[in-house]
């Protein structure tokens, strides 16, 4: 029954891939870095439901074997589909968001790198529904530079993904994604927690596309 | 075997001739570099014969399985263009469902109709009834900015990716008298005299080019489209065997049809220009996107099929 759960995750991942790849052509556009196996946290703008999947189906398979995106329990364990895809088919690190538990959310984060694990994460916490091409990032990304400094945190923009599947749509329009990976940043030595998260969402926008309207 | 089967077949293997001789050239040139030094130009060119290969082979297995494997391939090409083309315009969240409409339902209803060689609305579909049905859709979520370049952008999409591009297939459903059965044919036709054209100009263009035509815009020059318009003529003369055309005729059409498509693919260049990027995408390696493979054929297509229409049937 476990290899058969296994099996049913491996291709419902492929299926995930397939769809993503037929729909908006996803394509990683490697800038800062080369896609080798190095342990990394890849740390994204967040606009859609359809960002960690893009991420996740462009990454090469070695590389997709060893990421942990880390996503919020409320919405994975939302019903039984979901239970299954978010923590069986990616691998997900489940955060409890809400407040009255006391999850530690950066233990099982530091677990996970200690593991050997890559991570994708999404510092604004929420999806951007603003205009602004950020949000403020929390602090999680400062905490982990800091507890782990030999990891590479990386830039990960993830482009055009508001028109393909904007909020409260049903339909996702076949545009094309590009997944930009930058350069990637270290915590420096005395950097404060403003000064390195300002630092973190200026690398991440720099990574935008130019928009020519 | 058929004689159209039998033409398509040495059509194709006349174009595996072609590459197997450009394949080897690069590979003779390859040797000849000192080892460990790559030349950018000459990998360039190689990754651009493998997407030939594909290429050849893909429409060469089209035309052989005949109407059907034709419109699915030209589908999928219209599918692919337009995605290149509207991932580029302006658009808002108001224009997500006349997109969606535009994709899902334009597209392959416009196939329909050629495929079905409903030829009256094949030609309106898209001008008329696209053109006055998705802006309703749009203005119905009420949000006016930038109102007019949104619908004129999605409309220019739509007629260039799909209205232009299913005039290739279309070809096949001209009622042309004793050609009809091997109308697939002049597809082959439209599609080697135009893109071979583009080649030799381009060639030619590099080897003896000076006065460009649009200077900031496209490397272009005269003296590149006069050799590469000439060399779709002479090639369009040698394949008049395969059309219902007489060999001049022949050369008429190929020479118009490689004009037209030189020109139309500076318009692509100046829309790529204004949108600040150097290819649609980046989905056939070393070429760019499909937009940027077929610009001249877009052009060419519409014309091709109206002169072919009026002169012939």
């Amino acid at each position: 029954m476990k290899y058969l759960r296994q099996f049913a995750a491996r291709l419902t991942g492929h299926a995930i891939r397939i769809f993503a790849r037929a729909i908006t052509a996803v394509r990683a556009d490697w800038q800062g870095i080369e896609p080798v196996p190095r342990q990394r946290v890849y740390f994204a703008n967040h606009t859609s439901n359809g960002d960690m999947p893009m991420i996740w189906s462009c990454l090469p398979p070695a590389l997709r074997r060893d990421v942990r995106p880390v996503a919020a329990a409320d919405y994975w364990l939302k019903n039984k589909l979901r239970a299954f895809v978010g923590p069986e088919v990616f691998n997900c690190v489940l955060i409890d968001r809400r407040p009255e538990v006391n999850d530690k959310p950066m233990d099982k984060i530091l677990a996970a790198l200690d593991e050997g694990s890559s991570l994708i994460i999404f510092p604004e916490g929420n999806r951007n529904m603003t205009d602004d091409p950020l949000l403020p990032f929390k602090s999680g990304l400062y905490n982990m530079g800091v507890a782990r400094p030999q990891v590479d945190l990386v830039p990960t923009w993830v482009a055009n993904l508001t028109s393909i599947m904007p909020k409260g749509e049903v339909i996702p329009l076949p545009l094309i994604c590009t997944v930009t990976f930058g350069a990637p940043i270290h915590v420096q030595d005395g950097e404060s927690k403003d000064d390195f998260l300002r630092r973190a969402a200026d690398a991440l926008a720099a990574l935008a596309p130019e928009v020519r309207p | 075997m058929t004689s159209t089967t039998a033409d398509i077949l040495l059509l194709a293997f006349g174009s595996f001739a072609i590459l197997i001789a450009m394949t080897v050239l690069g590979e003779v040139l390859r040797a000849r570099q000192p080892a460990g030094h790559a030349n950018p130009v000459l990998e360039t060119y190689m990754t651009r014969v493998q997407s030939w290969w594909g290429m050849v082979t893909f429409v060469g297995l089209a035309l052989l399985t005949g109407k059907i494997g034709v419109m699915i391939l030209f589908a999928f090409v219209s599918f692919a263009a337009l995605r290149e083309f509207l991932t580029l315009t302006a658009k808002t969240q108001a224009d997500h469902i006349a997109l969606a409409l535009a994709f899902f339902v334009v597209l392959p209803l416009q196939y329909v109709f050629v495929g079905f060689g409903w030829t009256g609305l094949f030609a309106i579909f898209i001008p008329v009834y696209a053109f006055l049905l998705l802006p309703i859709v749009s203005a119905l979520r009420g949000n006016a900015n930038r109102f007019l370049v949104r619908v004129a952008e999605t409309q220019w999409a739509l007629m260039i990716t799909v209205f232009c591009v299913s005039h290739v297939p279309a070809l096949m459903t001209l009622d042309l008298p004793d050609y009809s059965e091997r109308a697939v044919l002049l597809i082959a036709f439209l599609v080697m005299v135009v893109q071979l054209g583009d080649l030799l100009e381009y060639f030619f263009g590099r080897r003896i080019g000076r006065t460009k035509i649009a200077p900031g815009l496209s490397p272009k020059t005269w003296e590149g489209v006069a050799c590469g318009v000439t060399s779709a003529m002479l090639i369009g003369g040698m394949l008049s065997w395969i059309t219902p055309f007489t060999p001049l005729a022949a050369m008429g059409m190929a020479g118009a049809a490689s004009l037209v498509g030189m020109f139309g693919s500076i318009v692509f260049a100046a829309i790529k220009r204004d949108r600040g990027v150097k290819d649609w995408s980046h989905l056939i390696p070393g070429q760019g996107g499909f937009v940027d493979q077929l610009d001249s054929v877009i052009f060419a297509a519409p014309i091709f099929y109206h002169l072919t229409r009026y002169f012939y049937t």
